[in-house]
């Protein structure tokens, strides 16, 4: 009788295995279905994002910081936009951070549907996928009617927004939030009492409070261990401290109870938009009256030669930021989103970079899907939602 | 807590190390020397009125040609305390290899931001033992954060040769493959 083989077996997972988010490469050692050692390797939509933004001016920017997080573009770009202008001393128009709440809630939820949507998909319920793509797209459609483009609208500027809201947004933004918390239902009641959906997720992934801090998993990771932390209620930014929601947490730390987390901050989205949309004029101020930064009414550029030259100077140089650094952290889909700039008081940054919390989640998956069947992996890596556009930059 | 008091805590609960307060329009700043690195992050971490319990990124910029040309900058967050906190390295260009210690021991977080800097800026973490590439390629020449190191660069990836394999090799490699199934 042949004699039994015991070595264990490698298996290279990625770079372009659908269930890995984007291109996420995992050398996986086994022993049998048992992981015993989990390498990942990044790098591969690494772009120089953050080089290419030293050589652009500072309104230039936004557009870029929005591909580096695809699902979530608006987040960046608030992230970006927050801590120049504090370079700046900016302060904007109640309208204006308002508006800024609701689109970044807005763009939590797109962002929560297509995690849900493929972490459900990945774990057998195909069908998810194709009832939350198509929430999403109420979602593109309002990103499309208030900018043009539905995946990265750069509305968000420097000193406030790209121009005021169109008009129909507010029937479009209400038509959604009406009929979307009955979309959740219907999510739940088709994942969360699902036996088969808990029996992969109950148990499986375990992070504790401890790792979840010390691997510096602030976010929705973290809640679902236990942690309360969430930059809007601890270092509020925008006027979230004027808002009325929860802060949804779990204890249990494992693939279900960040799921958990997930779908209940969709319905506290829902509820601060409810809060956003009614605060909102249909029209009024939508940027800071600093002429430094924001270029003059048209109508003005035609006929005053003050503001034409105003007009001219930001469209040709731009504007300079008072030399410095900054760094204003926001609650992004997938947690801590910040960007840190330094300027040399010239007309562009000397240094961006964008704190990732995706790169942190990848790193820390080794030691969450150690001793784990493999089939978890894919369950794992679903729930801690990682984009690898966020993580590769 | 401003960075003075945090300074004060600090002094007494690291002998010998000298900090400087930086300036900021955010939160705390404070400049650290390398040599004090480590206890200062102990103490950060474990000093009861601080808590500094998440490592949140870290990062450096290239200030070429000031000398020292390099800064090494660590976000940190107390959530118990509610305060941020921004430590700064200064690095000198003769000081990048292995002069600024890994803190991988305080927050096991630092392990993949510090290679990210090593990948971008070339600064080597003394007692890291992991500084491989972490976005870039790994044959890639240079470190594309550097301020001197040009902006447009077309440069063919070398990590995807094609395979050369002869005919004999791939015959020998399917017959080892199928004696060592038929055991």
């Amino acid at each position: 009788m042949a004699e039994l083989r015991t070595e264990t077996m490698t298996v290279n997972m990625g770079p372009q295995h659908p269930s890995t988010h984007g291109v996420l490469r995992l050398v996986l050692e086994l022993d049998g279905e048992t992981i015993k050692s989990c390498m990942p390797t990044i790098g591969y939509l690494h772009t120089g994002i953050e080089k290419t933004a030293e050589q652009k001016k500072w309104q230039q920017v936004v557009p870029l910081v929005e591909r580096m997080d695809y699902l979530a573009a608006q987040s960046n770009s608030l992230a970006y936009v927050l801590s120049v202008e504090k370079l700046l001393g900016l302060e904007m128009p109640q309208r204006v951070k308002d508006i800024r709440v609701l689109i970044a809630e807005l763009q939590r939820i797109a962002s929560h549907l297509v995690w849900i949507g493929t972490h459900a998909m990945e774990i057998g319920a195909v069908s998810m996928l194709f009832y939350a793509i198509r929430e999403r797209e109420l979602l593109l459609n309002i990103n499309e009617l208030v900018a043009g483009f539905r995946f990265f609208p750069s509305y968000f500027r420097v000193g406030g927004l790209r121009e005021d809201l169109p008009r129909g947004f507010h029937e479009a933004v209400n038509a959604f939030l009406d009929r979307f918390p009955a979309k959740i239902d219907e999510f739940e009641g088709l994942l969360t009492k699902n036996d088969m959906f808990t029996r992969r997720t109950q148990g499986v992934g375990v992070i504790t409070p401890e790792e979840a801090l010390a691997w510096g998993l602030v976010g929705p990771i973290a809640r679902g261990s236990g942690s309360d932390y969430d930059v809007r209620r601890y270092f509020p930014y925008c006027g979230y401290e004027t808002y009325d929601f929860k802060v949804p947490t779990a204890t249990e730390g494992d693939v279900f109870a960040r799921y958990r987390v997930r779908v209940e901050e969709m319905r506290q989205s829902v509820k601060i938009a409810r809060q956003a949309i009614q605060r909102i004029s249909p029209s009024g101020a939508w940027a800071c009256d600093d002429p430094r930064v924001v270029p003059p009414p048209k109508d003005k550029v035609y006929t005053e030669m003050e503001a034409l030259i105003q007009h001219f100077l930001i469209y040709s140089q731009g504007f300079t930021v008072p030399a410095g650094e900054a760094y204003v952290p926001i609650e992004g889909p997938r947690g801590e989103h910040g960007t840190y700039v330094v300027s040399d008081g010239t007309n562009r940054p000397w240094r961006v970079k964008m704190r990732a919390p995706s790169l942190m989640a990848i790193q820390a998956l080794p030691r969450v899907v150690q001793n784990g069947m493999i089939a978890d992996v894919i369950a794992v890596i679903g729930s801690t939602d990682v984009v690898m556009g966020d993580c590769d930059r | 807590m401003d960075a003075s008091s945090i300074v004060d805590t600090l002094t007494a609960a690291v002998p010998g190390a000298s900090y400087e307060v930086g300036q900021s329009v955010d939160f705390a700043t404070i400049y650290v020397p390398a040599a004090s690195l480590l206890d200062t992050c102990r103490a950060l971490l474990e000093a009861p009125s601080l808590r500094f319990n998440v490592l949140i990124e870290v990062t450096a910029a290239d200030y070429l040609p000031r000398e020292p040309r390099f800064e090494v900058v660590y976000h940190l967050l107390s959530i118990p305390n509610r305060q941020r906190l921004r430590l700064k390295v200064r690095v000198a260009s003769n000081e990048i290899d292995g002069v600024v210690p890994t803190v991988q021991s305080v927050w096991p977080a630092a392990g993949w931001p510090e290679r990210e800097v090593w990948d971008m800026f070339g600064i080597v973490f003394a007692g890291h033992g992991d500084l491989r590439r972490l976005l870039m390629p790994e044959d890639w020449d240079g470190h594309p954060a550097r301020k001197d190191y040009p902006v447009q660069i077309r440069k063919a990836a070398q990590t995807y040769e094609p395979l050369e394999v002869s005919e004999d090799e791939f015959k020998a490699n399917i017959e080892r493959d199928r004696m060592k199934r038929a055991h």
